[in-house]
């Protein structure tokens, strides 16, 4: 086996990454306090006013960045938990688990900052429309991975019930994220699109891809935090972590 | 910049409460995860440095 591919190998293995993890923590707190920051500057004193919506439009800057980490959230954890069931490797099956609740607190908040924006501007906090409709349905297969893993004692086979759940779910993202040209729909079309220039404000955009990046690295910060406990949870009887913890 | 005044900014044009109301939800949970993160991590911490001190304990009694 080549020399690379066995350092790819030992991080695999809790003892290796639950340092690593732990190294790696502040520097994406940092990233995300400097994108976070500069993101929200730019927001509400940079980004100009709309003409139609007014200031109402600001919340774009978070309900856009949470939706797009609600999806991608998703399809991270789904690869981990269907790497973790083709490999049977625990540490991939163990970033399955931490990052569901974090892609569960995403779709919550794209929900809840959609309805914030959905009474002023169509004067319903809610419609059953498809984009609507397919994200609630994302939140509840989050909370659905979280309840079922919860639900088995065996955390072995909780990892491969899960992933399989997980990964019949991914169905669901495409099916957000074309909704609004699938259907017809009272969303917007979507703000950003790789075969056309984007539909608005050049600040506003940078603003958006700001907060999109403090949200990024947010999520990967509080998920290396999380799968640090639930490693130490689930190896508690091995010889390393007895001797990890002073 | 288009604000005149402090009062301005946080009227957001009428759209107050919307427009808080959902940069304040963001950041209350964005808050209060990795604050329930670190504690889950401290709980487990703290009950394994528990475990190995009754298992100092007891080999310390079984020698004695």
């Amino acid at each position: 086996m080549r020399q690379s591919l066995i350092q790819w190998f030992k991080f695999a293995s809790p003892q290796s990454f639950y340092p690593l993890a732990g190294r790696m923590i502040p520097w994406f707190w940092a990233a995300a306090a400097i994108f976070g920051i500069s993101g929200l500057w730019i927001s509400f004193f940079v980004a100009p006013t709309d003409a139609q919506q007014g200031e109402g439009y600001r919340i774009i800057f978070v309900h856009v960045p949470a939706s797009w980490m609600s999806m991608f959230i998703y399809l991270v954890m789904a690869f981990w938990a269907g790497l973790g069931l083709a490999l049977n490797t625990r540490v991939s099956a163990m970033m399955a688990q931490s990052l569901a609740p974090t892609g569960a607190l995403m779709a919550a908040l794209s929900l809840w900052t959609g309805a914030l924006w959905g009474k002023p501007m169509w004067g319903a906090w809610w419609v059953w429309d498809a984009r609507l409709t397919s994200e609630l349905i994302l939140f509840f297969l989050y909370l659905g991975f979280m309840a079922l893993q919860a639900a088995i004692d065996d955390p072995r086979r909780a990892d491969k019930a899960g992933a399989i759940l997980a990964l019949v779910g991914v169905v669901n993202i495409p099916i957000i994220y074309f909704s609004v040209k699938w259907w017809n729909t009272l969303h917007q079309g979507s703000t950003i699109n790789l075969n056309k220039a984007p539909s608005m404000a050049q600040t506003m955009l940078w603003g958006m891809l700001l907060m999109a990046l403090a949200f990024w690295m947010y999520s990967i910060a509080v998920a290396l935090m999380r799968v640090r406990a639930i490693i130490l949870e689930r190896e508690r009887h091995t010889e390393w972590v007895k001797h990890a913890v002073e | 910049m288009q604000w005149n005044s402090v009062g301005e900014f946080f009227a957001m044009g009428g759209y107050a409460l919307y427009v808080w109301g959902s940069f304040g939800a963001c950041a209350l949970l964005m808050i209060a995860e990795p604050f329930l993160a670190k504690r889950r991590l401290s709980e487990v911490r703290r009950s394994l440095i528990r475990e190995r001190l009754a298992d100092e304990l007891e080999t310390q009694q079984r020698t004695q």
